[in-house]
């Protein structure tokens, strides 16, 4: 098996190392990176904004660069986070904790300089990782008939839906309008049209860069206009020579560093626990592990190189099951996963067998991409604390031109700039009520297959709902989904019963989402 | 909290489609529905019962403390116009107003550096999508209306 794997490893790297694919992985990397450092600018927003510009592509250098931005904007996060004490994306909110009085002690060079390495090691760790699982895995489900592929959706659409942000009970709400906007247009089977309102260009059903558009773009550049504080820059002066970090700090930061990978590879394998959980574990069990848990907070390097590596390693691990089994986890992965059905690949098991030349190249690039971000970032932090100055004025107009003529590349349609811009809005209003839209975008992509694969396993078992049960492997995830939301239901009727004295896990979510804590009762969903 | 609850509550109802019968088209999207009713009920029922001692501590306006109406409707309008310019004057017109319209917004606008940023953007983007990528939308038209 060990021989397979690396001779499929060089055979990505040969597809990774085409001139024209490193170009597009070094163009996805910068970018993501550079957008990364920029607050109000997630790699969503990235991520959807660029998705037009990889239509003219072929699949794998499109694929390439989309996630050399997920994994750039992840550098770039840090950098914000621990040179400016804002938490750009939810992941990095911890590092904040200790990597900010690192920099106000002055050592913020080499918090940066160290998290570049634990990085590097976290996401190795992660790249092994989905060598040697994917393969496996594929292997399982291509014996999966309808009713498995079924139930295990419905648990990714649960486990993306009631661990991510916010209220579960909402975000399954959110994923089943997602899965609603789905079913717009013709249906597969009689050909009908659904929810199209006699309007001729919904037929083709609502378009994934309008809806990830409007809900990550719009909706945003909405809710953070004139809200942008002016950044203080007062300690971004950062230079190389500051970042090498000593011998003694490598030796502090080895072994937070590998309990960070383990921990976040570990968070990547239960199915919708993303890099922010993995993070806010890592940094928890960081503390306990720590002789000096009390120092924690005032500028441990442990603080900062653990979660770091937590993150990067469950990034890289959230790309398993989306790959070979063609559930992704989060958002960003249902974004990734959109990417490909629109270059005409389908999603699934049989995807490594079929398109090896894009999983391999992807995981090759995974390493060249990581490499290429450690050479980055060593000269390049200077300019990026520079880019901080743009003010956000410029920033959203021009993205802005951005969303309106990427939309209409897509199909060359003024219908869907409209559709962007009615998204957008309503993003904009769900998210004033605590509704986070990413579920919706999983639904949207997981939902015309999931209808699919349930009218299918519908038709072979003559309408028997118990064949969900029935199967072996169907009922094992049936019963992970039910074990998902009985935990959760548990969880919540703990937390409102006695005071909040457990701080486990449940409490480790970031501070930004806290404001809408939930305290609503949840109700299992009729299955 | 309550209106929300309602409006997906009303969502499922009006769009139930179909019959549940031999797996027609409206099976899937009306047990949708009826999920979505419950999960509106569901969060909606906190709401409706009364809060036991007071609690106010969740502020549930839908607006910001800061309602930025001028700034939202100028974002709004960015699409709009780069439709309606885009559609009858070609690319350059539509995607001037677009990202001027945008860019008055902001509170600390002025109307030259809003110009400014709508020209540097509007040639920048020509560039790259008609020539380089090669978006088919006409640079300049007058009124054809596709």
């Amino acid at each position: 098996m060990i021989h397979t794997a690396i001779t499929d490893l060089l055979y990505g790297f040969t597809v990774a190392l085409e001139p024209h694919n490193l170009m597009w992985c070094f163009v996805g990397v910068l970018v993501g990176n550079m957008v990364g450092v920029l607050p109000g600018m997630g790699p969503l927003a990235t991520i959807s904004i660029l998705l037009p510009l990889t239509f003219g592509m072929k699949a794998v250098p499109a694929i390439l660069m989309l996630a050399g931005i997920l994994y750039g904007g992840q550098y770039g996060g840090a950098i914000c986070s621990i040179l400016l004490n804002l938490p750009c994306h939810p992941p990095h909110a911890v590092t904040c904790l200790d990597g900010f009085p690192m920099t106000k002690q002055g050592r913020g060079g080499v918090a940066l300089g160290v998290t570049v390495i634990a990085s590097f090691i976290g996401a190795s760790w992660g790249i092994t990782e989905m060598i040697f699982l994917s393969p496996l895995l594929v292997k399982a489900a291509l014996q999966f008939g309808p009713a498995e592929v079924c139930s295990l959706m419905l648990l990714g659409l649960l486990a993306g839906s009631t661990l991510a942000r916010g209220s579960p009970l909402k975000g399954v709400a959110m994923t089943l309008i997602g899965l609603f906007l789905g079913s717009v247009g013709t249906d597969l089977e009689t050909g009908s049209e659904r929810f199209t309102f006699g309007m001729t260009e919904l037929d083709d059903g609502i378009e994934l860069i309008a809806l990830a558009l409007g809900l990550f773009g719009i909706a945003e550049f909405m809710s953070s206009v004139n809200q942008v504080a002016p950044i203080n820059t007062r300690y971004t002066h950062v230079r190389l020579r500051d970042m090498r970090p000593s011998l003694a700090d490598l030796k502090k930061a080895f072994f937070p560093m590998w309990r960070g990978t383990i921990v976040g590879s570990l968070c990547s394998l239960i199915p919708g626990t993303g890099p922010t959980i993995a993070s806010f574990v890592a940094y928890a069990a960081e503390k306990k592990v720590s002789k000096t848990p009390e120092k924690f907070g005032t500028g441990m390097l442990e603080g900062v190189v653990c979660p770091e590596a937590a993150t990067h390693s469950s990034i890289q691990g959230d790309f398993i099951p989306t790959m070979s089994l063609g559930i992704p986890g989060d958002a960003v992965m249902a974004l990734l996963l959109g990417a490909l059905m629109i270059q005409g690949i389908v999603p699934g098991p049989q995807l490594i067998s079929q398109h090896p030349d894009i999983f391999w190249g992807l995981v090759a690039s995974f390493w060249i991409g990581n490499i290429i971000l450690v050479i980055l970032n060593v000269p390049l932090i200077g300019i990026w604390c520079k880019m901080l100055a743009i003010p956000y004025r410029f920033l959203y107009p021009s993205a802005m031109f951005f969303v309106c003529i990427g939309v209409y590349a897509a199909n060359n349609d003024f219908f869907q700039v409209g559709e962007v811009a009615v998204l957008g809005l309503v993003g904009y209003v769900l998210l004033r009520l605590g509704f986070h839209p990413a579920p919706v975008v999983l639904g949207f992509v997981l939902g015309p297959r999931f209808e699919e694969n349930f009218r299918r396993a519908m038709l072979i078992s003559r309408g028997d709902f118990s064949v969900f049960v029935t199967r072996p492997i169907s009922a094992v995830f049936v019963g992970m989904c039910v074990i998902l939301v009985g935990t959760q239901i548990y969880v919540r009727l703990r937390a409102k019963g006695p005071a909040k004295n457990d701080t486990g896990h449940t409490d480790a979510s970031p501070p930004i989402t806290q404001q809408m804590a939930p305290q609503r009762i949840p109700v299992t969903p009729a299955e | 909290m309550i209106l929300i609850g309602l409006g997906i509550a009303l969502k499922g109802t009006t769009y139930r489609l179909g019959t549940p019968m031999h797996m027609g088209p409206g099976f899937f999207p009306t047990g949708l529905g009826v999920l979505l009713v419950l999960i509106g009920i569901a969060i909606a029922a906190p709401a409706l019962a009364p809060t036991p001692e007071g609690e106010v501590q969740q502020d549930e306006s839908i607006l910001p403390e800061h309602p930025e109406w001028w700034a939202w409707f100028c974002i709004l309008m960015s699409p709009v116009l780069f439709i309606l310019f885009g559609r009858n004057f070609g690319m350059i017109p539509g995607t001037f107003a677009c990202v001027f319209i945008a860019s008055l917004g902001d509170r600390k606008r002025t109307w030259k550096s809003s110009i400014i940023l709508a020209t540097v953007v509007t040639i920048f983007g020509v560039v790259l999508f008609s020539y380089f990528l090669q978006v088919p939308m006409p640079i300049l038209t007058w009124g054809d209306g596709l």
